[in-house]
């Protein structure tokens, strides 16, 4: 089977089709919808599908989420764009309190089959609102799934086992990357959740990472490449539910885990990347564990000050090679 | 009291729904205090008519949201009496496995999506039940009972606008007891008659007597009927009072004794359907001593059931965090 190139966007949107393709109870909601979203990526489904599918909603990020919780439940299911991931906060009492609990708090007598798409990261200057990224808070939650795939054709397969998973799934698109183009494979396909994957094979240290941070991982990797350090780049993927296998077979071969991501350090994913690789690596002796992200502040608007606060590739160069001392 | 017609049957059948309520919660406010039960629990005593109006108007099919004051709303809309017993005391047996316990009861396959913890958390799950029922084309109703208290979420604003926008089949109840928890309505909310705020959505509104059974029933049937037939949400103000406190053991010191005791005596909905029906002669005295104690027997086996079970197996706690594979 061949590939095209095209943006991470497109590549949701040939998901979508896919999906609603095949299963005609799936509906998408969300603001400014059938003007295509905030980054084009539902561009065309409302001519496609129609109004009744492609729901735009009023500015109630609450309701977008109860709507889906209560249309699934009754035998939908929902694709909600949340724009960008700041404005799930407006609807965290719905996306805690109502879609995670629905299963379990019921007794199993219902899934919630909705996915809440999601823009997260920095871009360049957008500012402390809309700059964020909050899949620590998501993870921290019991059901709730979390994707945060980092480039187009793992955004299309991903986004394909979303919609297919009878749970609830927060799916992070990064909004830098949301516009660039990759190669997507062509056709229908399925990455399962909770599957990682090495981008980038290495043997001197495994950087764990996941979204915009894979990208910005690899370019270290290639800059690093040429001190003769050899960087084992882990996509995740998924972070919930995580491939830990995958991640303690790495830690065990480099021996060196640097776990990195855009959000913040303190209290975030990375320390629960570390605390498995911790619990699962066999032989502690010679692991040694390190973690990268965003220093404990709000995201500053100055392009001076945003990179103060939030890694980038050059930060990862810096940190391997303190760690490794190269 | 309204005088729509009623025949014997029919009002047997309500005053059965009214008094099984009414029992159930005279019965686990009485195992609350004597500390059988686990939690915390709020009763609807008083409130029946609401739930059993409302319910007795719906299909199995239609689908309710509830409260937290919700085991009216679920018995009336056709839940197991051994089942929610069972999940009041957090038995395996109970409607949600124990899972849920008083504030989390349901049933979704009579339509029960749930009693909610979160006031004001079934507006938009409501909602999404009556965008479902459109979209697939299905000729069903969404009723999103709440009370005064939850009017004043943003949530309430949230769903009835949108309600509102696509004509949505829902009605939305308000219970109105004129308190949340323990504070009078009067303090928080500009307008004693919640119904007046429907022009604000473009949606019909009403307000009516809910201590009157046939008043609900009347009520129901016109938003009913609007909502099945295309003409969109109503929001009914039905006018109600609690006979116990916000929840079991509650001291009651925001309210006067001759409030309540007032209320107990002249507004109780099940003595003014049974003065009214005796009135009417449609059922005799001695009929309605017959459905209490048949009502009363019921509650005592839903008992024994409840507490025979077995509790859940502590091995299966990480079940259901998510959809296992085949379920
Ligand atoms: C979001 C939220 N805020 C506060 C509470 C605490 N609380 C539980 S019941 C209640 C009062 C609700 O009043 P009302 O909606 O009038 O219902 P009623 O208890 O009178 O039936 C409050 C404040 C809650 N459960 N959820
Ligand atoms: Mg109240």
């Amino acid at each position: 089977m061949g590939s095209r190139r095209m943006t991470f966007g497109q590549a949701t949107l040939e998901a979508m089709q896919y999906a609603m393709d095949e299963d005609p109870n799936v509906v998408v909601i969300g603001e400014d919808i059938s003007w295509g979203g905030n980054f084009g990526q539902f561009r065309g489904l409302v001519d496609r599908y129609g109004p009744e599918r492609v729901v735009d909603m009023p500015i109630s990020e609450s309701l977008i989420v109860a709507m889906a919780v209560g249309a699934s439940a009754a035998g939908l299911k929902v694709v909600a764009s949340m724009s960008f991931v700041e404005f799930t906060l407006g609807a965290m009492d719905e996306i805690v309190n109502q879609a995670s609990k629905f299963r379990y708090m019921f007794g199993g007598q219902v899934s919630v089959p909705i996915v809440l798409r999601a823009s997260d990261g920095v871009r360049g200057s957008s500012g402390a609102q809309h700059s964020s990224s909050l899949e620590g808070m998501f993870c921290n939650v019991p059901g709730l799934k979390v994707v945060a795939p980092s480039n187009g054709d793992d955004a299309k397969g991903l986004l394909r086992a979303a919609i297919a998973d009878p749970d609830p799934v927060v799916y992070l698109e990064h909004k830098q990357i949301t516009g660039q183009r990759s190669e997507v494979a062509d056709g229908d396909h399925v990455v399962p959740l909770g599957s990682a994957k090495i981008v980038r094979p290495g043997s001197d240290i495994s950087v764990v990472t996941y979204s915009n941070m894979v990208n910005h991982a690899l370019v270290a990797a290639e800059e690093l490449a040429s001190l003769g350090v050899s960087v084992e780049v882990v996509d995740l993927r998924s972070l919930v539910p995580l491939d830990v296998a995958t991640i303690a077979a790495s830690a065990a071969r480099t021996g060196v885990v640097l776990a990195a991501h855009e959000s913040w350090t303190f209290g975030g994913f990375g320390a629960e990347i570390l605390a498995q690789v911790r619990e699962c690596v066999p032989d502690q002796s010679q692991l040694r564990t390190h973690r990268l992200g965003a220093r404990s502040a709000p995201i500053p608007f100055s392009p001076t000050l945003e990179p103060a606060i939030v890694p980038g590739a050059a930060d990862l160069v810096a940190e391997i090679r303190r760690i490794l001392a190269v | 009291m309204d005088s729509s017609p009623l025949d014997r049957t029919r009002a047997i059948d309500l005053l059965r729904t009214m008094e099984t309520i009414r029992a159930f919660e005279t019965r686990i406010e009485a195992l609350f205090k004597q500390g059988l039960l686990p939690g915390f629990v709020h009763s609807c005593a008083g409130q029946e008519a609401i739930a059993t109006g409302v319910c007795s108007r719906l299909d199995r099919a239609d689908c309710i949201t509830s409260t937290h004051r919700g085991h009216g709303h679920a018995i009336a809309k056709g839940i197991e009496l051994d089942a929610i017993f069972a999940e009041l005391y957090g038995k395996a047996a109970g409607a949600c496995g124990g899972r849920g316990g008083s504030m989390h009861v349901a049933d979704f396959s009579i339509g029960m999506l749930g009693a909610n913890g979160i006031v004001g958390g079934g507006f938009g799950i409501a909602v999404g039940a009556a965008f479902a029922a459109r979209y697939q084309r299905r000729e069903q109703v969404a009723v999103c009972f709440f009370g005064d208290g939850a009017a004043n979420k943003g949530t309430f604003h949230e769903a009835l606008n949108f309600a509102g926008v696509h004509a949505l089949p829902v009605v939305f109840v308000c219970e109105n007891n004129r308190y949340a928890q323990f504070t009078a309505a009067s303090r928080t909310t500009a307008v004693a008659d919640i119904s007046v705020r429907a022009a604000a959505y473009g949606i019909e509104g009403d307000s009516i007597d809910g201590n009157d059974l046939l008043a609900v029933i009347d009520a129901t049937d016109r938003a009913v009927a609007r909502a099945r037939s295309g003409g969109g949400a109503t929001l009914i103000n039905m006018a109600t009072y609690r006979h116990s406190g916000h929840y079991v053991g509650d001291a009651e010191q925001y309210r006067s004794r001759e409030e309540v005791a007032a209320s107990r005596s002249e507004q109780d909905p099940i003595q003014r359907f049974t003065a009214h029906i005796v009135a009417a002669g449609v059922v005799t005295e001695s009929e309605i001593a017959d459905v209490r104690l048949a009502v009363e027997a019921r509650i005592d086996a839903a008992q024994q059931f409840a507490e025979a079970a077995p509790f859940p197996d502590p091995a299966t706690a990480m079940r259901d965090v998510f959809t296992e594979a085949g379920s």
